[in-house]
């Protein structure tokens, strides 16, 4: 609560709803992944605004879950450079491995592998975001470490975690 | 080597820190703005400068700057454009994440000339660990009182806060980025009013971006008149270019505008020639939203001259022969690459990032990636390369935001230079119908 109240006394007063995007963020890292109706209802409870705005909210940008997800959602880009440089094969290689397609979970609620849209890494193509980590050129071999280390950890990743792996 | 003033510490160690930083010369542009400038000074030599705005549309930053409205009791905002997603583009991930304090100084000595109190670094939620950087930077900005109250005894205040976005493309937007900052749904507003009359809560606002914004900094302390000498004519200063696909050295590259493209595909100092030892077919050099040219078009205008990376010789010739420099996106690709194919990646991917505000952009990306798809997968039919063109022609100029234009541009001139290779596709037994 004390990171959400930090987070409001950034605005001018009344302008409260502004912390709307960053506090779902917090809420999808703290309820599972995802946001289901009483999370959004909490966070619209916090924000003193409607349960509808947050859920027009939640489901306008691609980054709030709204269904369920595993604890590792793999997000593969492939969006042209990704494309140009193979990014077919990762998501092909990652879906044969877990045996899923996309937006499907692996049966131990480990992965969940998800298509996505540019995340400004095309000179590192191939690439993955796991939570708050880019997994950059990836190959097989390091996409099998990958794994394999998020499976050992056995822990949910979030975009809002501190111990960030990035790999530019 | 050409001038850098940009990234020219990348390779410091422990540049992120305020300290190593400022052993290089950082925060000297926030002292002399401050302790020796007058807010209008500083407006001037950015004026002077011939600085453009660096996320794609090359407007003119000074003039961005004396747009701003200034009513008495109103507060006046600074937002920065860190919402990077145009495919192609991530020149200001690798400057946030390397050199954050040279963003955090840009905001500082641009918030003081545009009399601004607080200002908001809008960055895409994909980029949440480089919110951390820029957040650790920030801390330390204000722990060395560069930041706050009474910013180096001046009697001038700054807070600056960073925002996560959600995902969401069109939130690069100015007036989308707006709206989400406000945490709303990232629909762009119709204009006018302009963000300067009226941007984030309804009150004056300046939306630059990163790259934008990290350019004040060597203008304020070399002086409009000097900066405005390097590069060519209107494209002056040095622009990042991130350069990915079939080159062999993908990257950001800082260069002096003016730079022959020939020497920036080809030197080992930047892209180091195409990968594989193959051939250039294509460029799509200014990120997804602007016209992809064959190999031999990028190289050298209709007049036979070498084009440079410039505003004005990347776009010679107009759509027909040229192209842009936009965000500075340049993506390459060589002979074996499938241009419907990738077209098909870059409708999908402005369908998936339609607000869904017009109903031209909101069908018409949906329309164009499913009649692009059966193309590239070999099931189009005769008519559907007409049919592509004239979905794009009818989604250009006929929506509230540019995403409309942008989603249409690469499929005219994919369609343009390279129908050959959509009617390859097209299966025999339908050609004879």
């Amino acid at each position: 609560m004390a990171t959400v109240n930090k987070i409001i006394s950034r605005y001018p007063e009344g302008k409260h709803k502004s912390a709307l995007l960053p506090i779902l963020h917090i809420a999808q890292a703290e309820f599972d992944g995802w946001l289901s109706a009483e999370t959004m209802a909490y966070v619209a409870s916090i924000l003193k605004i409607q349960s509808v705005e947050v859920y027009e909210v939640a489901s306008f940008y691609s980054m709030y879950n709204l269904k369920p997800v595993g604890k590792c959602l793999l997000e593969v880009c492939r969006t042209s450079s990704c494309w140009a440089r193979g990014a077919d094969d990762v998501v092909n290689y990652i879906g044969k491995k877990l045996n899923i397609k996309p937006g499907e979970t692996s049966k131990d609620g480990m992965f969940t592998l998800k298509t996505v849209e540019c995340l400004g890494s095309c000179g590192t193509a191939p690439m993955m975001q796991v939570g708050a980590s880019f997994h950059e050129n990836l190959t097989p071999e390091k996409i099998d470490s990958i794994l394999n280390n998020y499976k050992a950890e056995g822990k949910r990743r979030s975009y809002t975690d501190m111990d960030y792996k990035n790999t530019l | 080597m050409g001038k850098k003033l940009l990234i020219h510490n990348e390779h410091v160690a422990n540049i992120h820190t305020l300290e190593v930083y400022k052993q290089h010369g950082g925060y000297a542009s926030v002292e002399k703005a401050i302790k020796t400038m007058t807010p209008e000074a500083i407006v001037e030599e950015v004026k002077k400068s011939g600085l453009r705005g660096r996320g794609g549309a090359g407007f003119p930053t000074g003039m961005k700057w004396s747009f701003l409205a200034k009513p008495e009791g109103v507060p006046r905002y600074l937002v920065c454009n860190a919402d990077e997603s145009e495919p192609g583009t991530f020149k200001d991930r690798y400057l946030m994440e390397k050199i954050p304090h040279a963003l955090v100084e840009g905001m500082i000595t641009s918030s003081f000339a545009l009399g601004v109190h607080t200002a908001y670094i809008y960055i895409r939620g994909e980029y949440f660990y480089v919110s951390r950087i820029l957040e650790k930077a920030i801390e330390e900005a204000y722990a060395a009182g560069f930041l706050g109250k009474n910013i180096l005894g001046s009697g001038y205040d700054l807070d600056l806060y960073v925002q996560v976005g959600g995902g969401a493309y069109i939130c690069g937007e100015e007036t989308a980025l707006l709206e989400s900052l406000e945490g709303k749904r990232g629909n762009p507003r119709i204009k006018p009013p302009f963000p300067a009359i009226a941007g984030l809560y309804g009150c004056p606002t300046v939306v630059n971006n990163v790259e934008t914004i990290a350019a004040v900094v060597p203008i304020v302390m070399m002086g409009g008149d000097e900066y405005a000498k390097i590069g060519i004519g209107r494209s002056t200063g040095t622009k990042l270019i991130s350069a990915s696909g079939h080159i062999n050295k993908p990257g950001v590259y800082e260069i002096e505008l003016g730079l022959p493209v020939e020497e920036f595909v080809y030197s080992e100092e930047y892209c180091g020639g195409i990968w594989k030892g193959k051939k250039m077919k294509a460029c799509i050099p200014g990120g997804s939203s602007v016209p992809i040219i064959p190999a031999e078009m990028l190289l050298k205008t209709a007049a036979g001259e070498p084009r440079l990376m410039t505003y004005e010789s990347l776009s010679d010739g107009g759509f027909a022969g040229g192209s842009m420099l936009g965000s500075g996106g340049f993506m390459v690709y060589d002979e074996d690459t499938s241009i419907p194919m990738n077209l098909y990646t870059l409708n999908r991917f402005y369908h998936h990032e339609s607000c869904g505000q017009c109903s031209p952009c909101r069908e018409g990306t949906g329309w164009m990636e499913k009649v692009a798809h059966r193309l590239a997968e070999g099931h189009g039919k005769p008519t559907d390369i007409d049919l592509l063109w004239d979905i794009q022609k009818r989604i250009e100029g006929n929506t509230i935001c540019p995403l409309g234009d942008a989603s249409a541009w690469p499929v005219a001139s994919a369609i343009r230079h390279f129908r050959h290779e959509f009617e390859a596709l097209i299966p025999k037994k339908e050609v004879a119908h």
